[in-house]
């Protein structure tokens, strides 16, 4: 059984269209990650499943029962919002047992949630603070035991680490990833953090433009993104898209024109303008005997991380390009570079965007 | 460096000696109005307030004896203490009901909700005048619009309500809450300073409308109650105009409308008691600084402040 199904779910605005027909079906304990650009429609969708938007249309399903019309209380689900909207004048015990006062649990077992969540979370000691007397972190803590309290089907998060510093913002994604796996609920997790969505993910969700691009594991999407969007969203730094030309075709073998240097691949049949090869700045190679050579490259600027080099240059046709060299290079700007890369972990996108499935010849 | 620091001190300070020099010269015409218009009558009014000063005598010294009869043997002191308290315990909580009602209904995204906060606060800006004062006696009179309606409606023949001095005093309350305008405001730009997640939450913890209202809504705004209570009680104790009006600056009938700033007022400008007056305003003074402190005190208990 599923644990969430959304049909051709819509939303509009008065005559603006925002979400235009969403079809995803979760499953019992999933971590389902909604990952796409500011504006595009993940926080509208979350708020939908959550009960805060109306559904303009389609259909929403929770453990099989119908739920457009059904209130936010009564849809099994718990939210961290953002900005944790705790309440201020509350305490922090007050602030976890306010649902389950208004739901009229009895006292013990309220005591025993509120306790037993804040044991999980570590923040028993804080359970009599007012909100404004903890750290953003501790803040971050109580929104989730608020939800935590609630023994939900499904959690949903809305870009929950954004207020916090780096550091704490990857400790907290941990603990995340930690409290999916003991309590094992249905979550769903909405950033616009490709390292969020890549590390807590079961599956991630890429939407763009209130539209589903590609549902698929990390590594799917990673590996096999359905278009260029995908591929240029996940990934940092982005996926390199390089102007190709069809230079020759003997019935299976193309033959591509990179910037004067020639590659040889298969499998691409329509429409053969506009194409795009798209390669990840981490595939990229120099100077080495492996690999296809992609002709050269100067560069142009070199940062130096410590564990990797990152070369930004041009082709000999001038397009942009970047190389993610692992270890310590020593690249001057003005170095002319010889590039190689593995053509299996390059996609070939057509003028539409779309990958093309391709293999080297 | 240590040797030329000396003289580079004084050229600062000569500097610093004539911005501020300009900084009071800005600030002069406040000065002197603040000088000349209020803390020199109010200190020769504390003066005043221990002599027996009338218009023909010379003020003489006569210690605490104003503040002595005021406290032991002036019935109309009673009386103005009782139509005062009874206004404001009346209008004040009366009128903060009705502005948080108000500001919450036209918080609710109506259409059209300038028009309505334009019309809503009218009576705020023309209330406190004379001609409002003297409309609302119109109103209440015999055979005031009040009971024309009445009769129309309910055949019922009313009595008139400003002369009646059992409900005088309600025609006045009843006033002074039509003018909620300005605390209405407040209450709106508090209500909006209430963040929409909060409500988000709390509808996802199950709270229903009135729960929403009574644990998020209420305690968020007690600072925006407060602010408005305080002043509004402050406003209340020095209410003059209306009473003055509407009963014609008697306080009548049967003293039932006597404000106590009406009453000050007929001491030292009906009967020339100045001496007398002076103490008056002190121990309305002293009341309304005793409220103030009572409400800070009580505000702990009860007003959430946000960080
Ligand atoms: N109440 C609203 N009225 C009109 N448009 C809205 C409203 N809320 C959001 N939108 C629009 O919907 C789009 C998606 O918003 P949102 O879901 O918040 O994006 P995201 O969370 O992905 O950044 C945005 O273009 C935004 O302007
Ligand atoms: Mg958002």
């Amino acid at each position: 059984m599923t644990s969430l199904a959304l049909t051709g779910i819509k939303k509009s605005y008065g005559a603006i269209d925002i979400i235009h027909g969403v079809d995803l079906a979760i499953e019992p304990g999933e971590f389902v990650v909604f990952v796409g650009p500011s504006g595009c429609g993940k926080s509208t969708l979350l708020r939908m499943i959550a009960g805060l938007e109306p559904i303009t249309g389609g259909e929403l399903r929770i453990a099989g029962a119908r739920m457009n019309e059904v209130s936010a209380a009564e849809r099994g689900i718990a939210m961290v919002f953002q900005s944790y909207a705790l309440y201020p004048h509350m305490s922090v015990y007050k602030n976890m047992s306010f649902g389950l006062e208004t739901a009229r649990m009895p006292k013990a077992e309220i005591d025993l949630r509120v306790r037993k969540a804040a044991e999980i979370l570590q923040i028993t000691k804080l359970l009599d603070r007012k909100p404004k007397q903890l750290s953003g972190g501790q803040r971050q803590r109580v929104a989730i035991g608020r939800a935590i309290v609630r023994d939900p089907q499904v959690f949903l998060f809305d870009e929950p680490l954004s207020n916090l510093d780096a550091e704490l913002r990857v400790q907290t994604r941990v603990e995340i990833a930690k409290l999916h796996a003991d309590i094992g609920a249905t979550m769903i997790y909405v950033t616009h953090d490709q390292v969020e969505a890549m590390t807590l993910a079961d599956r991630i969700v890429v939407l763009n433009g209130g539209r589903i691009e590609q549902a698929g594991t990390p590594l799917e999407i990673y590996n096999t993104p359905a278009n260029r969007f995908v591929a240029g969203f996940i990934g940092s730094p982005k996926m390199n898209f390089l102007n190709v030309s069809v230079d020759g075709r003997a019935g299976e073998a193309v033959t591509l024109d990179l910037a004067g240097t020639k590659l040889a691949v298969r499998g691409i049949d329509a429409r053969p303008e506009g194409l795009c090869l798209g390669v990840r700045p981490e595939h990229l190679d120099v100077g080495s005997d492996r690999g296809t050579p992609l002709g050269a490259m100067i560069a142009t600027h070199v940062e130096q991380l410590g564990g990797q080099t990152i070369v930004y240059g041009s082709l000999k046709d001038r397009q942009p390009i970047v190389a993610t060299l692992n270890g310590q290079k020593s690249v001057r700007a003005g170095e002319e570079l010889r590039l190689t890369a593995d053509l299996a972990q390059c996609h070939v996108f057509d003028a539409g965007g779309r990958r093309v499935a391709v293999q080297s010849a | 460096m240590l040797v030329d620091d000396v003289p580079h001190r004084r050229v600062h300070r000569w500097t610093h000696l004539r911005q501020h020099l300009a900084g009071y010269g800005f600030l002069s015409p406040w000065l002197l109005g603040f000088f000349v218009l209020t803390l020199g009558p109010a200190a020769s009014s504390l003066y005043l307030s221990l002599t027996d000063y009338g218009l023909m005598s010379a003020p003489r010294w006569v210690g605490a004896d104003n503040y002595m009869q005021i406290a032991t043997s002036d019935p109309r002191f009673r009386a103005a203490m009782n139509v005062t308290f009874t206004y404001v315990l009346l209008s004040v909580p009366l009128k903060l009901v009705f502005a948080l009602a108000v500001a919450i209904l036209l918080n609710r995204g109506l259409r059209g909700l300038n028009w309505f906060r334009a019309i809503f606060y009218l009576p705020s800006l023309i209330g406190g005048s004379v001609a409002i004062a003297v409309l609302w006696r119109q109103v209440f009179a015999g055979d005031g619009i009040l009971n024309q309606v009445l009769m129309a409606l309910f055949s019922y023949e009313g009595p008139s309500w400003i002369a009646n001095p059992s409900t005088s005093i309600y025609t006045l309350i009843a006033l002074a809450v039509w003018q909620f305008g300005s605390s209405m405001i407040i209450f709106l730009a508090g209500l909006r300073q209430i963040p929409q997640d909060m409500y988000e939450a709390a509808s996802i913890d199950g709270a229903g409308r009135s729960r929403q209202f009574f644990k998020i809504t209420l305690p968020l705004l007690t600072p925006v109650i407060f602010f408005n209570a305080v002043i509004l009680t402050i406003d209340a104790f020095k209410a003059f105009t209306p009473a003055f009006v509407i009963s014609d600056g008697t306080g009548g009938p049967i003293d039932s409308t006597l404000f106590y700033t009406l009453y000050l007022y007929q001491e030292a400008f009906t009967n020339f008691r100045f001496g007398y007056a002076s103490a008056l305003a002190w121990v309305l003074v002293a009341i309304i600084a005793a409220f103030t402190a009572l409400s800070f005190l009580s505000a702990k208990y009860w007003v959430h402040y946000d960080d």
